[in-house]
């Protein structure tokens, strides 16, 4: 493993492997390595060396850090001034099995984000900069350190969600935002899948700036059955009031309960983290992508298939599946996310390495995306096999 | 007066064949060729800059933008996308040599779904028609360019348009499902759709603030989202730039994100309070307007505590609207600014930087020595929370060297505005207004990789060229 301890390291070993044509593995850690494809590539250029905050900015909203700090380092650093990640990003050391914390540069590359993306948008929303070295080397830049800009090619979105096939992130700038003085949750015992798909959008469609709404479909904890849940971060009054606007105007759609700050974070933790799933280690886990009142239909084309354990969340947009890693399991999983998208997001490298562990582009697209490709990374030689074989 | 590339003469030529050509592919009516017609597509907004192009076409159908697309591109023929040609950074500038396709025929409403909170619309709808047809159930669409009663989405998709209540909401790039796209070969692709953050490559994110250089945009799926119950205003004046841009930092350090957050200068207070008779304080330096949004109840709360931070600051005046009337007197005054200024000046350049927050004091200070300078009066707005500036410079089109002055004052703030850490466009674009700036924004390099990204959509370059990147760096592109 070659891990520089800067960025002018990691550039000229991109420039040596590219003068070899020597394909590289990219990562921080290597905590999504059970994640889509498995790369194809003999040495790993990790970027665990570049580590810390080079500049925040609170009242800006703004903070850049090295590509290799561990998220849980820039979350302390937030909230030392009462700010946090807006994208809420998902801690997934159990569901993957590793001991080490991912890093900004592995979260940002996978653009992964939390609960809080159905209203204040996902990771790739808030990158407001990046430097990255291309693969023949080259250190660039996009985007800089301010909340508005379109000066130029938005690189910044192109390379987030690459999984380091486009080049290897060097250094990131991410928005922030204050954290909620409070924060509590609405949940609604519901009957089925498309009941709480309905709840979920009914509370979304109030006005009262719901910032998590997930589906628990077998319970959580002590709360038994169909469990639809709202959150609410906001100023304490407000919490208190919303709550209970959306408790009287949701009174039709099921059993309520209130949950204060304290249970309430404990369990949006829970779903961030996909969490309730609890896969076995030799199960697959699938994320799919939706129009929300497409779930319900999907999970059950699932459930008739195999055994699917379910979650919902973005208000039933995102599904979150486990279960057998069997490639029957994944056809099914592909036919379920159709008009949406899906990836297997964590399953034994023979499945990976056996499957579209993402949809398919159309011809005209895929055929950009080889030139923009080659443009980017003209060896090929960046975590190649990551995302399409 | 910017450059423009060469026509090209085989294309000049051909000119009847091709205006026949194109009446063969559309109905009648969607080709316009004679002078007289095409002379309102000389010019966008930027109205300083003018050049006839080839022809029009305004299709109706994404099918007759693939054919004309198609046919342009075998024929090597340049095109230039417009919308409402509201671009301030002439965006929709024409080509002598090439065929501007317009798209505001294509401006029907495919779809409202309120359950999953989408609409599907041409790229000809104009951005307030989106919450015109969702408001009736609550709902609007949130990017809300100054300039939205006549710009439209697909010109919002292109230039990634922002407006004054992106700091709670977003930009367009952040209320985006999905686009109809349209390659310079004619074919059309689907990208995104009705579903959040698709697997793969990010095109959707790389389209958006394209400037129409990777292709067009047909149909856009925006996200609706349900309004709030209200929102209310205040504004609080101060008797320095510093003290305000210290009590901005103050309200985002307490932790509250108001909707809106803007700032104005002494020169814009006066232009704008002479125009809309506002009540707004004649004797400030600087002045912000700050909206928040909830029930009553909850607007109470936050202006409140609005209003201590700010008292910390020693204000001239503050006024807490008391009802939804007063708020809109209090808007009244910042949404005519940029006529307010158009009022006491023959013309005037709307400029477009984003700056770091903290650095607004000296760059106001460097924008007042500039202004001396040159000789030049200007008027700043600035929103306040997301660092964007907008100087609006006074000169006269009438007198050249007025001109070629405000220009030249207007280039520098750029170069200010990276200078301090921030970029050369928040929400306008770089069309050819600030094509020659890039260098000081981006090395070579980078630029080049961008222009490479470009040929990988659009290899003959025949898609708005001449915007966004400095044409002597092209040369590589076409040799």
């Amino acid at each position: 493993m070659i891990a520089p301890s800067d960025e002018a390291g990691v550039a000229e070993a991109v420039r040596a492997a590219h003068a070899a044509r020597e394909p590289l593995s990219i990562e921080g850690r290597g905590t999504k390595r059970a994640m889509l494809r498995p790369v194809q590539a003999a040495r790993t250029l990790s970027t665990r060396g570049l580590t810390g905050i080079t500049l925040y900015r609170p009242t800006e909203l703004a903070i850049s850090a090295r590509a290799g700090t561990p998220i849980p380092e820039i979350e302390a650093a937030l909230a030392e001034h009462n700010q946090q990640l807006i994208a809420e990003p998902p801690e997934l050391r159990a569901l993957f099995g590793v001991e080490e914390a991912a890093t900004l540069g592995g979260m940002v590359g996978a653009n992964l984000s939390g609960p809080r993306r159905i209203t204040w948008g996902a990771m790739r929303d808030h990158v407001l900069g990046i430097r990255a070295v291309n693969g023949a080397g080259e250190v660039f830049r996009s985007g800089g350190r301010v909340l508005k800009n379109v000066t130029g090619l938005d690189l910044c979105k192109l390379l987030t969600g690459a999984h380091g096939t486009l080049g290897v992130l060097t250094e990131i700038t991410l928005k922030v935002l204050p954290r909620a003085e409070s924060s509590g949750s609405l949940v609604l015992r519901v009957a089925d899948i498309a009941a709480g798909v309905r709840a979920l959008s009914a509370a979304l469609g109030t006005p009262y700036g719901v910032s998590g709404a997930a589906l628990l479909p077998e319970g959580h904890g002590a709360m038994q059955g169909c469990l639809a849940i709202a959150r609410i971060e906001d100023f304490a009054e407000s919490v208190t009031y919303r709550l209970d606007r959306l408790r009287t105007e949701l009174a039709a759609q099921g059993e309520a309960a209130l949950l204060g700050r304290e249970a309430s974070e404990a369990l949006w933790r829970d779903i961030r983290d996909a969490a309730p799933l609890n896969p076995a280690p030799e199960e697959a886990v699938w994320r799919l992508s939706l129009a929300p009142s497409r779930a319900p239909a999907a999970c059950a084309e699932l459930r008739a298939v195999f055994d699917a354990r379910l979650l919902l969340d973005w208000g039933g947009g995102l599904v979150w599946v486990a279960g057998p890693a069997t490639e029957a399991a994944h056809g099914a999983v592909m036919q379920a996310a159709a008009g949406g998208s899906f990836t297997l997001f964590r399953g034994p490298d023979a499945l990976r390495a056996a499957v579209p562990v993402l949809p398919a582009e159309p011809l005209p697209l895929a055929a950009i995306g080889a030139r923009v490709k080659s443009v980017l990374d003209p060896a090929g030689i960046l975590n190649p096999g990551r995302l399409r074989a | 007066m910017i450059s423009l590339p060469e026509p090209k003469p085989e294309i000049l030529a051909r000119r009847a064949s091709i205006l026949a050509d194109l009446a063969r592919l559309l109905p009648a009516d969607a080709v316009i060729g004679e002078d007289i017609r095409l002379r309102p597509y000389e010019t966008d907004g930027l109205s300083a800059y003018r050049q006839m192009p080839l022809a029009v076409v305004l299709p109706r159908t994404t099918q007759e933008v693939a054919e004309v697309l198609r046919y342009c591109h075998a024929n090597g023929i340049r095109v230039v996308p417009r919308g409402a040609g509201t671009s301030l950074s002439g965006g929709a500038l024409p080509l002598a040599d090439a065929v501007v396709i317009g798209l505001m025929r294509m401006n029907r409403i495919r779809e409202i779904n309120f359950e999953d909170r989408y609409a599907v619309v041409e790229a000809g709808v104009t951005n307030i028609g989106i919450t015109k047809a969702v408001e009736g159930e609550g709902f609007f669409y949130a990017p809300d360019p100054s300039s939205q009663l006549a710009c439209m989405i697909g010109g919002n998709v292109m230039m990634n348009s922002g407006g004054a209540h992106c700091l709670k909401y977003g930009v367009t790039a952040n209320n985006l499902l999905g686009v109809t796209f349209v390659t310079i070969e004619g074919e059309v692709v689907e990208i995104g759709g009705t579903h959040l953050d698709a697997a793969g490559y990010d095109w959707l994110g790389l389209i958006t603030g394209s400037e129409g250089q990777l292709g067009l945009v047909t149909e856009v799926t925006v996200r609706i989202l349900r309004g709030p119950e209200g929102a209310r205003a205040m504004l609080a004046a101060f008797d320095s730039v510093e003290v305000a841009g210290q009590a901005v930092d103050a309200i985002i350090g307490a932790g509250v994100i108001p909707v809106a957050l803007e700032f104005m200068d002494k020169p814009c207070i006066h232009a704008c309070e002479a125009f809309a008779h506002a009540g707004y304080p004649l004797d400030a330096e600087a002045m912000l307007i700050i909206e928040v949004e909830g029930s009553v109840a909850e607007q109470d709360m936050l202006l409140g505590r609005i209003r201590d931070i700010c008292a910390q600051f020693k204000p001239i005046s503050m006024k807490l609207a008391e009802s939804a009337e007063q708020s809109l007197a209090i808007w009244k005054g910042r949404k005519g600014a940029f006529g307010a200024v158009g009022r006491i000046s023959p013309d005037y350049l709307c400029m477009d930087g984003t700056i770091p927050t903290g650095e607004l004091p000296f760059v106001l200070k460097r924008i007042g020595e500039l202004s001396t300078q040159y000789g030049l009066g200007v008027a700043n707005v600035f929103h306040a929370g997301d660092g964007n500036l907008h100087p609006l410079i006074m000169f006269d089109a009438n007198d050249a060297e007025s001109f070629r002055k405000a220009e030249a004052f207007g280039a520098d703030i750029l170069k200010l505005c990276v200078e301090v850490g921030g970029c050369l466009t928040g929400e306008h674009g770089v069309g050819v207004e600030k094509r020659d700036l890039m260098t000081s924004q981006f090395t070579a390099r980078e630029l080049d990789l961008q222009r490479d990204i470009k040929s990988a959509f659009d290899p003959g370059w025949l898609l708005n060229t001449a915007k966004v990147f400095p044409l002597e760096g092209n040369a590589r592109i076409a040799a």
